[in-house]
């Protein structure tokens, strides 16, 4: 992020930022990890106006806001507009979660026929409006900060709230989950158990909850970025992709899969799994996204 | 909207405020009846159903949990029966406990977010839990230290609250072991005697008076309160195993709304805690069934009001339950039974902490799922939702617009909708024709 970015998404310290929390295609998950702070919560609110949170309040007074959580991913013609106004009101916009930063596990459809999906749901599909993507808040509107995870973590989250409000740009660690188990000691569930562990390429924040319970991650918080110093670059999954190819023997179909999952439309990830798609349809309809 | 005679009075409201959820509310009424009355869930939708389609059933646990970030257990839980019903298993008894035990921890933290930060407000007369801290501090922190107990447990047994990762079919990646489990034992207990009092708390609320004819559908095991087991029953005389359910229950689609409405051979029935309650009181724990006795509400519980005393006692439950089964615990052989992929279908209903979830998968002989089908249990309320407002309203039409949608708001949220597993924004919509 250059430093004119970082600069619009400092806060002056006001003596209580206004918060908005919005939500758009999403489970709800996120914004409970707000409302999972237990022991915080009380003094979140007294700390912060929170101005409009639906899911928590009935009271909803109107923007501008300085703060806008923004939960979910764009998947229909209102809410492609109704983005536009929530970054209006916006000083800054933090996304929260995977839907919101990479449009989420319903960015499946945009493999699909949306159309054949509808079908399969509904007995009156004329009647459902759905675009054909799921896409990110930052395919359509400026955003200042992306928090990460399927769901986010709660103390990232608090950890941003804090930072902004300080009056200083925040910053999460974005090295990937391997390094965590390393560094704490679990044992290496595809080494040892030979499982399609994603840890590699995935970032940090869970606390590497997966391999700490003997499973293989599967990519909640999407992809890692490159090393903790200099320039950040993607994870290598093209190097995992072939380990999990020729080593663990999955079929490149099941390779496909471990990257098109909860973070598949992520950039690195949807790269990666294309490049295993043997139908070559995979092209995904970014090219429909209205532009940001 | 069409213009709109200059007797009618139209009252909008764009949101009902603490629901998981997005929708809307349509009311017409003319001369102080209701005429039409439409719940409208504009949940965006999502499609699992059909991107289930072509995945592997291992991940359908992570896939399906995130239907719902405030019960992914209860998704987690009626998938893998589905499928171990295809696959032939039968899993240990102490893995059976353990998945009772994350229930708990789910039931818990979902309840007392209702009860504490989005209904108990309505009562006392706050638009929020976070307000009504300010004049009933003790309470509020009671109820957030209740939450957390339950996310707790789940955090113990499942690596996180908001989807958890360690539930597979055939059991778990890991179990715990007994010293984990006994470590939150002192504070389950705290949260045991919490419990009781949050059922004295809101037993003394004052609840508007409705008394509609329910007919109450939930599980119905022979020996213990309902989780993942047990046949469907009604209090109209149904008792079918979940296999049936689709035969019995039958999904409509209104054009106003993308969740889909389900009946009970044509009718509106009701699920959840207050069903629950109804339908299995003698299977409650000592303590739940005396703290409810205590409080002179007698069951069977016919005001949809009262849904907030179901869940108080439910939390109560499953505090005493976890307890009972981290006493017993014996970590199980084996963390999860070995599964032989077979095809077939295979369907299971479990409670989700809103009521009945009803699952069904087919499977072919690469373990590839082929069909999915999900019932949530806010659409299966849905209609009783819609039945109730009518019943309501009209008590409430001397009130001005904002009093009336308050109203309206007021008895939604008796429900807990999960509008997520159905979403988020409820918008009142009320025509008022000839004298209302």
């Amino acid at each position: 992020m250059s430093d004119r970015q970082e600069n619009r998404s400092r806060l002056e310290p006001a003596v209580r930022p206004k918060l908005g929390v919005f939500k758009f295609a999403s489970c709800d998950g996120c914004q409970l990890s707000l409302l999972n702070l237990e022991d915080e919560l009380l003094a979140l609110g007294e700390t912060l106006d929170i101005a409009y949170f639906p899911e928590a309040s009935s009271s909803m007074r109107e923007g501008p806001y300085d703060i806008a959580l923004v939960e979910g991913s764009v998947t229909t013609p209102e809410d492609a507009h109704r983005i536009l106004a929530v970054r209006e009101q916006a000083r800054v916009l933090i996304t929260i979660g995977a839907c919101a930063t990479a449009g989420g596990i319903q960015a499946l459809r945009n493999w699909a026929d949306v159309e054949a999906f509808k079908q399969t749901v509904y007995p009156s599909p004329q009647y459902v409006q759905s675009l054909s993507t799921s896409t990110p808040i930052s395919e359509h509107v400026r955003v200042d900060f992306e928090l990460p995870g399927c769901p986010i973590d709660k103390t990232q989250l608090l950890q941003v709230i804090g930072d902004l409000t300080a009056g200083v740009h925040p910053r999460l660690p974005t090295h990937s989950v391997c390094l965590d188990c390393k560094r704490r000691g679990i044992v290496c569930v595809m080494v040892a158990k030979g499982l399609a562990c994603l840890g590699p390429a995935t970032r940090t924040g869970c606390g590497a909850i997966c391999p700490s319970l003997g499973r293989d991650c599967y990519g909640c918080f999407g992809p890692a970025e490159g090393a903790v110093h200099g320039p950040t670059v993607p994870p290598n999954t093209t190097s995992l992709a072939k380990q999990f190819h020729h080593e663990l023997h999955l079929i490149p179909a099941e390779v496909l899969r471990r990257f098109r999952g909860i973070n598949g439309y992520a950039r690195p990830f949807h790269d990666e799994s294309r490049a295993w798609d043997p139908a070559e349809r995979s092209e995904c309809r970014r090219d429909e996204a209205p532009d940001a | 909207m069409p213009e709109q005679p200059r007797d009618e009075r139209t009252i909008k409201v764009d949101m009902i405020a603490r629901v998981e959820g997005e929708g809307a509310l349509r009311v017409t009424v003319k001369d102080g009846t209701v005429l039409d009355c439409e719940l409208r869930i504009f949940e965006p939708p999502r499609f699992f159903e059909a991107f289930l389609q072509g995945r592997h059933y291992q991940e359908v646990p992570d896939l399906v949990a995130r239907i719902c970030g405030i019960c992914p257990v209860a998704y987690q839980m009626s998938a893998v029966h589905a499928l171990e019903q295809i696959f032939g298993i039968r899993v240990s008894e102490p893995l059976r406990e353990l998945r009772r035990l994350l229930y708990c921890g789910e039931w818990i933290e979902s309840h007392a977010l209702h009860v504490y930060l989005l209904q108990a407000p309505d009562f006392l007369g706050y638009d929020s839990g976070i307000a009504m801290a300010k004049d009933h501090g003790p309470a509020v922190a009671r109820g957030l230290r209740i939450k957390k107990a339950g996310n707790a447990l789940m955090t113990l047994l499942g690596g996180r609250s908001v989807h958890p990762v360690s539930v597979q079919v055939g059991g778990f990646s890991r179990v715990p072991t007994r010293p984990e489990l006994l470590g939150l034992r002192d504070e389950l207990c705290w949260a045991r005697d919490a419990a009781a009092d949050t059922i004295r708390w809101v037993a003394g609320f004052d609840v508007p008076d409705l008394q509609p004819g329910y007919t109450c559908v939930a599980l119905h095991p022979s020996d213990e309160y309902p989780m993942n087991e047990g046949p469907i029953v009604s209090s109209s005389g149904v008792e079918l195993p979940a296999t049936e359910f689709e035969r019995h229950f039958s999904e409509t689609q209104a054009p106003y709304s993308t969740a889909l409405q389900c009946t009970l051979h044509g009718e509106t029935y009701l699920v959840g805690p207050l069903a629950r309650v109804n339908l299995n009181a003698r299977h409650l724990s000592p303590l739940a069934a005396q703290v409810l006795s205590d409080t002179g509400i007698s069951l069977p519980l016919r005001n949809p009001f009262h849904g907030i005393l179901a869940r108080g006692v439910e939390i109560l439950y499953a505090f005493e339950e976890a307890l009972r089964l981290i006493d017993r615990y014996e970590p199980p052989p084996m963390a999860a039974e070995p599964v032989t992929v077979r095809p077939g279908t295979g369907m299971a209903c479990t409670e989700a902490p809103r009521g009945i979830l009803y699952h069904r998968f087919t499977v072919d002989a690469d373990g590839l799922i082929r069909e999915a089908k999900i019932v949530p249990p806010t659409s299966q309320n849905q209609g009783r939702i819609e039945q109730d407002l009518r019943l309501f309203m009209p008590g409430l039409l001397h009130l001005p617009d904002d009093g009336v949608a308050r109203g309206c708001e007021r008895v939604i949220r008796c429900y807990d909708p999960c509008i997520s597993c159905a979403t988020h924004f409820l918008r009142l919509d009320l025509r008022r024709e000839g004298r209302a």
